[in-house]
């Protein structure tokens, strides 16, 4: 099966469509935040202050790329491990963000606001970031400069290849992958 | 006594972070081919050849192989026949770390352990000592990612646990990381010597060329053993399920204490990015 072409922000229809296992390829706009960018953005919903992007329908990646080289339009972009931001994550979630990219296992409150908000979690392939970076077409950091690698960048994205790992129906591709496979290594190896 | 300055050990040091950041070794390269010949799931066969994909655009555009350029960490070799002039030993590899992660464009990843404020420079280093025979300095160096790095566990077992133990700990370790420290992984455990060293043994042995055979028949058969329960867990190339989990089981042992076992394991990505200079 090939892979389906979406667009981001996500819509309702969109998600609601995507099955756990689907590979996918993203084009539009997404947004980037990690460790410390969660922190402070979850900081200012609990004191009501505004963000520096509305969370509804976006996607937000979870990347702290190599500085650009000159010309370049961003540097190398892969995927950081996800489980992280699990603490932050329900409240974006609940503040209308549609979509995560990341890579790694999520808690059972992420997976629980995927379900009832209608969300999605994709994967990408960790350590292919000279890969995904030629998928980035434009790139420019829109808040938290100060934290380097770690700043909110606002990126247009064509055909940034991921996989559904959780869908809003409760399938979870690590779980479902593992199972599949358990056992069926016969020492082909060596 | 040869004089060496410390200038010659910081662009040494430079343009080895430059260059493996870049360049994925030719052992690496290789165990990943061997995985995308016997990985039987269609998923895990696509990651893999992404990951050689990302390999030979990075080599080719000199972009970062991961966005994630580590920790730099090294195991140095000191002849007893050399002097350092300039900058003592630390602060010329400091140095190079410093210049090797501002010329390359590389992240910059160490930070305040508790204010999490970034550094700015990716010092400190993390540097282990060794002192040997002869005039030279040898200088290992490896990128240390965060993911993997942080899925490694540390146990202070007991003598009773033995092999098996051993064995179902770094297992479990795996078991429990799941599609984390970007699988397929190597695996290096330490077992023996104190808390600190056992770590220090399984980081060491990462450096082991892969494919290459543990000397001790007792650690290889091990090694085995811990390779193939690994690659039946199923979690695959990026945990997407496959029969490729590990490309790498390296044991290094040393005597502990009468009344311990310790076993250290780290987990390793696949971007295993390490390389060596003899000065």
């Amino acid at each position: 099966m090939g892979a389906i072409k979406i667009a981001a922000p996500l819509s309702d229809e969109t998600i609601l469509s995507l099955k756990t296992g689907d590979e996918v390829l993203i084009s539009g706009t997404i947004y980037t935040a990690r460790d410390q960018a969660h922190f402070r953005l979850v900081k200012l919903i609990e004191e009501n202050k505004p963000l520096p992007f509305d969370l509804k329908g976006q996607i937000i990646y979870y990347v702290g790329p190599t500085p650009e080289k000159p010309g370049e339009v961003i540097g190398s972009a892969g995927p950081t491990t996800s489980y992280r931001m699990d603490k932050y994550a329900p409240l974006l979630i609940e503040r209308g963000l549609k979509g995560m990219i990341g890579k790694g296992k999520r808690s059972a409150e992420v997976k629980e606001a995927i379900k009832k908000y209608k969300a999605v979690y994709f994967g990408a392939i960790g350590g292919a970031g000279a890969l995904i970076s030629k998928t980035v077409k434009y790139s420019k950091i829109i808040a938290y400069e100060d934290l380097l690698s770690e700043a909110v960048r606002k990126l247009t994205v064509e055909d940034f290849p991921a996989i559904v790992v959780n869908d809003v129906y409760g399938g979870d591709l690590y779980e479902e992958g593992r199972q599949k496979y358990e056992n069926k290594y016969n020492n082909i190896a060596v | 006594m040869r004089a060496i300055e410390s200038e010659e050990i910081s662009n040494a040091v430079k343009n080895l972070i430059i260059n493996s950041s870049v360049n994925l070794p030719e052992d690496t390269y290789k165990s990943l081919k061997l995985a995308l010949a016997e990985e039987i799931s269609e998923q895990g066969k696509t990651v893999l050849n992404k990951i050689l994909l990302n390999a030979e655009i990075a080599k080719t555009e000199l972009k970062p192989l991961c966005q994630d350029t580590g920790l730099a960490v090294f195991f140095v070799e000191i002849g007893k026949g050399v002097s350092i002039r300039g900058k003592n030993f630390t602060d010329a590899i400091n140095q190079g770390t410093r210049l090797g992660y501002a010329e390359g464009f590389l992240r910059k990843s160490t930070c305040d352990p508790l204010s999490r404020k970034n550094i700015g420079d990716n010092t400190p280093a993390v540097i282990h000592y060794d002192f040997t025979d002869g005039d030279k300095i040898k200088i290992m160096y490896a990128a240390k990612g965060g993911g993997s790095e942080n899925m490694s566990g540390l146990k202070m077992m007991r003598p009773s646990d033995g092999k098996d133990g051993i064995i179902d700990f770094a297992v479990e370790t795996m078991r429990s990381a799941g599609p984390n420290p970007c699988p397929p992984n190597i695996v290096g455990i330490g077992i023996g010597g104190n808390f600190e060293r056992s770590a220090v043994l399984a980081k060491k042995s990462l450096f082991r060329k892969l494919g290459e055979i543990n000397g001790d028949p007792e650690l290889a058969e091990m090694e085995k053993i811990i390779f193939e329960k690994i690659n039946n867990i199923g979690t695959g190339p990026m945990g997407f399920g496959g029969i490729c989990t590990v490309i790498g089981v390296h044991i290094t042992k040393e005597p502990c204490h009468i009344a311990s076992l310790p076993v250290a394991v780290n987990i390793e990505c696949h971007s295993h990015r390490h390389s060596e200079v003899i000065i």
